[in-house]
């Protein structure tokens, strides 16, 4: 006979489970009890949202499913931000709440919250377990869901009761899982392969343009192999980056509200294009009539729901994108010539390259420039919301997938640091950095604690302009200057890091940037680097909300 | 604008139905009517829902639905060979006499039921189309209605065609 709770342990440790993130509870003491004496490490974190944006960081810098666990009611409910921001970027986590004994579900209990409800909109799929005996399928169809097909996260809710009670020991582990209900197409339509590759031969001007997809699907090898095999330049999405290297010649870097001219221009004018893991988010094609109005369009998406939802699509491949990727490879047999085609990109790529004034004054830009100079590719950067995520996805050079994590779907702020607390177990070997907002860390800084606790050797940069920088920035443009609360008062964050223990220093001047950043990535434990910016600074280039995306404002400021 | 009759095979799971309504209400509809009830397979139920939209959002709706993991198959019924249903119950005051015997000729008309008669009352029993139960309902107004329930439309194809997981 075992518990419910020794059940739970032993059914994450066959899913591979090696790292919870949690806070305990009441009605999570049982599980706590067997985490006692288990091989998973369990990593305390000082607020709940933390623990499901750490399983998020977990999930994406590894391609692993990220596990994160609270208790009933208030824990439960403090962890859907992070499991709202892992659903709208596709992350496979799986949550583990406590919930109320199953004798008093429904009853207003102390502490009951309906936890399987509320997630409800924001799961890829939820789970309230009223029996012991379904415990251990539970798990492992949770796990499942989560990472298979369109990855999302998936909740499990655990009722006191259900976790203490027994189920007869010795039972086979299940079987494989298999839902009638979801059955998720893995391998691209041929015919529809072979209508794509016909546009592909045909196309004068066509143009990649890569999501999340292709870093969710591993499918980076495969497209960098296309786009040199057919040379097809490439423009990635914010989720995107680092999908392919971004120094790579056929890379456009990103498109859509903040993204390059060169980007822009080219989706105006291409006449293919080829949509791979991206969802025509508003971010980025500004007003949808006018996003690549003269292209034919081939959408490759493992999510049929996706396909046609925002722009009718030419041809439609509902397939994982490695997949068809290598499908497309195997099945060419020739390609269109578009070399007058990359002239011209190439032509706008030396004309408007990535500006911003360079006058000795503390820019953000020039920090991130800086750190991308230092990392070179090797490393993760995590990224709180606001400009610093922009400043962050323009002028970080991106080398490989899994490299970048960022709230794209949601824009969460307070995402990039326990998010970096996650991608540190599981990469330990790279450097991790979260490029935050004073606004955005503030959303999250008690995990400071965490990393205090732990010696987790996360470097916090924050581009501190003492402004709720972003909102100024529309504020400033299309409020005419009123600053409606948004300015934030001076906060010593050196001072703040010492109180836990962490080393951290203020930097003011130009001079002192590359020497601060080497120091904390030198440093063997945290560290948290505050840097006065410019602080009316903005992001350019931008699409104003609304116009065609190669209506850029803000490009010609040197 | 049209209306559209959709047809959701799913698991027998408790809350199966408020994940299915739930993601038609999230993006916008509104559910004219929603009728569930357990199908030809013990472990499966169908629900039936009619909602207003354009065609590509309703497919879009349909798309959404078929992602939740305990949908198995989602069908839009609307444009196919089908034949619709609806139950009424309808509690009209009729005293005995003239009224009463006009209102059980209507009944008679309409093909209705009385399944209960009371001092003042009847219960007629209706099943039809929702044009037929809306007329009933219209004719029996002005003897005054006193309470009515319907259970919403279900519909089923007609011929061999079935609705079924092809899993
Ligand atoms: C949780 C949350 N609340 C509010 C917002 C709206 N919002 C978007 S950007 C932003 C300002 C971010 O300021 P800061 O973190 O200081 O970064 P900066 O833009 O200055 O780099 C706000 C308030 C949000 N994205 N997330």
């Amino acid at each position: 006979m075992k518990t419910g709770a020794k059940t739970l342990i032993e059914a994450l440790r066959r899913e591979g489970v090696d790292t919870i993130f949690g806070y305990p509870g009441g009605s999570v003491l049982p599980i706590y009890d067997e985490l006692y004496d288990s091989s998973i490490r369990h990593i305390l974190v000082r607020h709940e949202q933390a623990a499901a944006h750490a399983a998020d960081g977990y999930a994406r810098a590894s391609g692993r499913v990220g596990v994160c666990l609270a208790t009933s009611g208030p824990g439960a409910c403090n962890l859907v931000t992070g499991i709202a921001t892992a659903y709208m970027d596709s992350v496979s986590i799986v949550a583990l709440t406590g919930q109320v004994p199953t004798g008093m579900l429904g009853n207003d209990a102390f502490q009951e919250s309906d936890i399987t409800g509320i997630t409800m909109p924001v799961t890829k799929h939820n789970y309230l377990v009223k029996d012991v005996a379904d415990l251990d399928r539970t798990v492992q169809e949770a796990f499942y869901i989560a990472r298979t097909g369109r990855p999302g996260p998936v909740l499990i809710d655990l009722p006191k009761d259900v976790t203490t009670s027994h189920v007869k020991s010795g039972e086979a582990a299940p079987g494989p899982v298999s839902l009638r209900g979801y059955q998720p197409t893995y391998q691209g339509h041929v015919r529809q392969i072979d209508k794509a590759l016909d546009l592909i031969a045909r196309a004068e001007r066509p143009l990649v343009y890569a999501g999340g997809g292709v870093v969710h699907s591993g499918a980076s090898a495969e497209l960098l192999e296309f786009a040199e095999a057919t040379a097809i330049p490439v423009t990635t999405t914010l989720m995107g980056l680092g999908a392919v290297p971004g120094d790579h010649p056929l890379c456009l870097g990103m498109l859509g509200m903040h993204g390059t001219q060169s980007a822009n221009y080219a989706v105006t004018e291409c006449d293919l294009l080829i949509a791979v893991g991206v969802r025509f988010d508003d971010r980025v094609t500004g007003k949808i009539e006018t996003f690549a109005p003269n292209a034919a369009i081939i959408h490759i998406d493992i999510d049929p729901a996706e396909i046609g939802k925002n722009r009718a699509v030419d041809v439609p491949i509902v397939g994982d994108v490695k997949a068809v990727l290598q499908a497309l490879l195997r099945r060419m047999q020739k390609h269109g010539d578009t070399a007058n085609w990359v002239a011209r990109i190439n032509t706008w790529k030396a004309q408007h390259p990535l500006r911003y004034r360079d006058d000795g004054r503390l820019r953000p830009q020039y920090i991130i420039r800086e750190l991308s100079d230092l990392l070179k590719g090797e490393g993760i950067i995590a990224s709180e919301v606001g400009q610093n995520q922009m400043w962050t996805a323009l002028h970080y050079c991106f080398r490989k997938p899994r490299t970048w994590l960022t709230s794209g779907g949601l824009g969460t702020m307070g995402y990039g640091f326990p998010a970096a607390i996650g991608a540190h177990f599981a990469r330990p070997d790279l450097p991790v950095v979260d490029v935050a907002g004073d606004g955005s860390f503030q959303m999250n800084i008690q995990e400071l604690g965490t990393v205090a606790q732990y010696h987790i050797p996360v470097k916090v940069v924050i581009l501190n302009n003492m402004y709720l920088g972003m909102v100024r920035q529309w504020q400033e443009l299309f409020y005419d200057r009123r600053y409606s609360y948004t300015e934030l008062p001076p906060v010593d964050f050196v001072k703040i890091a010492n109180a836990y223990g962490i080393e951290g220093i203020r930097v003011e001047e130009k001079d002192g940037v590359r020497e601060a950043l080497s120091a904390a990535l030198a440093a063997d434990g945290p560290f948290v680097l505050d840097f006065r910016i410019e602080r009316e600074e903005n992001v350019f280039p931008m699409v104003p909300a609304g116009a065609a995306i190669n209506e850029m404002i803000g490009v010609h400021q040197e | 604008m049209k209306s559209h009759t959709i047809s959701v095979l799913v698991e027998n799971r408790a809350g199966v139905l408020s994940r299915v309504a739930g993601m038609f209400s999230r993006r916008g509809f509104n559910i004219e009517s929603l009728a569930v009830g357990t199908c030809e397979e013990p472990d499966m139920s169908r629900i039936t829902i009619v909602v207003n939209g354009d065609g590509s959002v309703v497919e879009q709706v349909m798309k959404q639905t078929n992602k939740l993991i305990d949908v198995i198959k989602v069908s839009d019924l609307t444009e196919r060979e089908s034949v619709e249903r609806e139950l009424a119950l309808i509690k009209v005051a009729a005293e005995p006499g003239t009224t009463r015997a006009e209102v059980l000729q209507i009944a008679d008309i309409f093909r209705a039921q009385v399944v209960d008669v009371g001092a003042k009352t009847l219960v007629l029993q209706v099943a039809g189309d929702t044009d037929k139960i809306d007329a009933l309902e219209k004719l029996l107004r002005q003897y005054g209605i006193k309470e009515l329930v319907r259970t919403g439309k279900i519909a089923i194809l007609r011929g061999a065609k079935t609705v079924k997981s092809s899993k």
